[in-house]
């Protein structure tokens, strides 16, 4: 057999074993099964965690000395970039949904409520951390003002970016929502949140990985479930690229 | 039944040219082996896919692309690269860059065979604990059927340096026990198992679990023990390049010493114990 052909046959053995595989990873029911273990792993982390448990906080000395942007790093929309203009002036912050008292907060207002700093690693789902300090108003204050109702589940960040015209969004729990770290930070290292992370105000959930980190947060609605909002995932990314809801691990 | 209270047949004695058969793994064994395999295939599979999301690896507390690696695979152009430290390793054709890939490790070495490290994950994890509870279930009955006492640890007198030198060389030179002596494990054998059931499988999950950031929260001692969420990193591809290597090995003596007896016994449990060789320089 001359190395040509041998060569064919091994293309062509490979290629049936890959069009083989191709067929189990995109059979739904095999996708199906698989999902039993993002279930397993969100009961067993919550099971394993107490719902308080902080996430570690760093030195000042651990900061990295260049925080990678990742996403959007300036979302397109014209009223966006009227509102980086007016630097924040006229922007507020639409707390709505299942809430006694709908909210809208500016900037200054945020800012003048409690705050909490805390030095932390964000972790991105593909491998690589970074640490900054970041400063913001703990979720569970803004959360208590706004008085979500009993029937409230998740809170979604509703954002100005989006992925080619596809709005981005995210949610919560609300063991996350309550949890001492979770802040709207509006500053990050000391200044002003560049836009590049979010400007004016990004989501940090400590415990979870960097795609739950909603930048440019716009509007938080508390909702009862996540079915028909957007393509129902919890996320964008969720929605469109299949990531895990719980971002834990 | 363990392998050194394995039972001798009748039907093949002692002046068989073949040698006796023996019942040397036991039932528990062998569906674990089966289930540990699949497991650690599709993990590192699975695994290699969320490496291609970020082929780099650092030491410490946190680590991005401006950051120093220690460990970076990749492509200039058309060229594909493997840099460990200083080194810098030409991998064109195998890892980086190859006709029909452009990711660190190419898609016929990952699951899924395309580039989705959503999916990747998804496989990740599912295989992740089915190996947890498959090498739980594993030790709980190694500790109560003796398996781990009489198969799997080694008598003192078999780990003595100069036993074991004798033992790497017969390796090397592909000669293995026959008779008697191959009723069990040899002592190679015995240390590269439990290598792999109590160093680098419990050593890949506890870094696993350490780069949950939830995780952290629950067990910071974790990154305190690994030196941090991106040294937990590099030795968890650590735990995978060394799992590779053992599988190589562990094939190539299933190779070397007869793969259709090796094959028979862990489907079946039945041994068939090697003639000595004799009349060999």
């Amino acid at each position: 057999m001359t190395g040509f052909s041998r060569r064919s046959m091994l293309v062509a053995t490979g290629s049936a074993a890959l069009a083989g595989c191709e067929r189990i990873t995109t059979s739904p029911t095999v996708r199906k099964v698989l999902t039993l273990g993002e279930k397993a792993t969100l009961s067993g982390q919550r099971f394993l965690t107490d719902r308080n448990a902080l996430a570690p906080e760093f030195a000042p000395v651990d900061i990295s000395p260049r925080f990678r942007v990742n996403g959007n790093f300036l979302p397109r929309s014209p009223d966006f970039a009227a509102h980086l203009a007016k630097g924040f002036a006229d922007w507020r912050l639409e707390v709505s949904g299942l809430v006694r008292r709908p909210l809208r907060l500016t900037l200054a207002e945020l800012k003048a409520g409690p705050q909490r700093t805390q030095i932390t690693r964000h972790d991105c789902v593909e491998g690589w951390s970074a640490i900054a300090e970041w400063t913001g108003t703990p979720l569970a204050s803004i959360l208590k003002m706004a008085g979500i109702s009993d029937k409230t589940q998740y809170l979604v960040f509703h954002c100005a970016d989006d992925f080619s015209g596809m709005p981005f969004y995210e949610s919560i729990d609300l063991v996350d929502a309550f949890h001492p770290q979770t802040i709207l930070a509006h500053t990050m290292n000391r200044q002003p949140l560049p836009v590049a992370h979010g400007a004016p105000v990004r989501l940090r959930v400590e415990r979870a990985l960097g795609y739950k980190q909603a930048k440019y947060v716009m509007r938080i609605e508390a909702v009862a479930s996540l079915a028909g909002i957007y393509g129902g995932k919890g996320g964008y990314w969720e929605d469109h690229s299949g990531y895990q809801w719980f971002a834990g691990i | 039944m363990t392998a050194n209270s394995a039972s001798v047949t009748s039907q093949n004695g002692e002046d068989s040219p073949c040698g006796p058969l023996v019942y040397r793994i036991s039932l528990p064994v062998r569906i674990w082996h089966g289930i540990n395999a699949l497991c650690i295939f599709v993990l590192l599979m699975s695994g290699a896919t969320i490496f291609n999301a970020h082929p780099r690896l650092y030491w410490g507390k946190a680590g991005a692309n401006f950051d120093h690696a220690w460990l970076a695979a990749g492509r200039n152009g058309e060229a594909g690269f493997l840099r460990v430290g200083q080194i810098e390793f030409n991998t064109t054709g195998f890892l980086g860059h190859t006709p029909y890939s452009t990711k660190a490790i190419p898609p016929l070495l990952t699951i899924p065979n395309y580039y989705s490290l959503a999916e990747g994950r998804q496989w990740h994890f599912f295989f992740a604990w089915l190996l947890v509870v498959s090498i739980t279930a594993f030790l709980i009955y190694s500790l109560c059927s003796k398996h781990l006492r009489n198969d799997l640890l080694p008598r003192w007198k078999e780990i003595s340096p100069s036993r074991l030198w004798k033992e790497i060389v017969a390796h090397v030179r592909l000669r293995f026990a026959s008779g008697h002596a191959a009723k069990g494990y040899n002592p190679l054998q015995k240390l590269a198992y439990l290598g792999v059931i109590f160093g680098l499988i419990p050593l890949a999950i506890l870094t696993g679990i350490t780069m949950s950031p939830n995780l952290n929260a629950a067990f910071p001692w974790l990154l305190d023990l690994f030196g941090g969420r991106q040294s937990a990193r590099s030795i968890h591809f650590i735990c995978s390049a060394a799992l590779c290597l053992f599988i190589f090995i562990h094939l190539l003596m299933i190779l070397a010493a007869g793969p259709l007896n090796e094959m028979r016994a862990i489907i079946t449990g039945w041994f068939r114990l090697p003639q000595a060789q004799e009349n060999r320089p």
